[in-house]
């Protein structure tokens, strides 16, 4: 499907809205419905229409699946570190009071750190698992 | 108020007729590019419908952006995917059976 025009021309428009909108429902997340899987979800999406159109070499040329596994572990990493480094300042595991001065600005952060954590691992999880299907010429 | 709400419900009540009719047309015509003609073309303007229904009932704000911002992506959207379907359907060799030169 890669020698199509309008879907090559459409798809170039909407991948940046589509990234864009992920951010939006990432940060978001604090206020309204939205949050860091849900962002995930449509940021790997944004990854698999690129896939879809654009053709297996090219998505491995943007997104190498080296990174997407990096990226992955990173999230995981956020995710476990934050609870590691409130135990360390003294509270429970993931207990977000400790992080900042007030209880207040420790929540804001706590949950900011743990949804980017959330998010990096859904969205390479999501797009790994889309290129791994289709045919990876480098590696295995 | 009254005005809005009664060009509001207007307006939905239109859009859910297309639906109808879009799947009325979809469970009755013989071969699948008439079928999609009938999906196709009825699903924008009925989305169309909806979302200009439902920025008359909020009035002018961030809602009524909102929704002008998801009538654009389905604009692009929707009618690009039915054409990646019934390019995808004619280049694996799907035929109207009655005619030889379609499209």
């Amino acid at each position: 499907m890669s020698d199509d025009l309008i879907l090559r021309v459409v798809s170039k428009f909407l991948i940046p809205v589509i990234v864009l909108f992920g951010l939006y429902v990432q940060f978001h997340g604090e206020y309204g419905p939205g949050g860091g899987f849900q962002a995930g979800v449509i940021l790997g999406s944004a990854v698999i229409l690129y896939l879809l159109v654009f053709g297996a070499d090219a998505a491995h040329a943007v997104v190498p699946t080296r990174w997407l596994r990096w990226q992955a572990a990173a999230g995981v990493l956020l995710y476990a570190g934050t609870g590691v480094a409130t135990v360390l300042l003294g509270g429970n595991f993931l207990d977000y009071d400790v992080l900042a001065n007030s209880p207040v600005a420790g929540q804001h952060l706590g949950i900011i750190l743990i949804e980017l954590g959330v998010m990096l691992t859904v969205s390479s999880t999501i797009a790994l698992l889309a290129m791994l299907f289709a045919e990876s010429p480098e590696e295995p | 108020m009254m005005l809005a709400d009664v060009i509001s419900a207007g307006l939905l009540g239109v859009g859910a007729a297309m639906l109808v009719i879009g799947s009325l047309g979809i469970n009755r015509f013989p071969h699948f590019y008439s079928r999609l003609h009938a999906a196709g073309v009825v699903d924008t303007i009925a989305s169309g419908l909806f979302l200009a229904g439902l920025a008359v009932h909020f009035g002018p704000g961030l809602v009524t952006i909102k929704l002008l911002l998801i009538f654009i992506f389905l604009l692009f959207t929707s009618p690009t995917a039915c054409h990646a379907l019934a390019r995808a359907a004619y280049s694996s060799g799907l035929r109207e059976p009655e005619s030889e030169d379609e499209r």
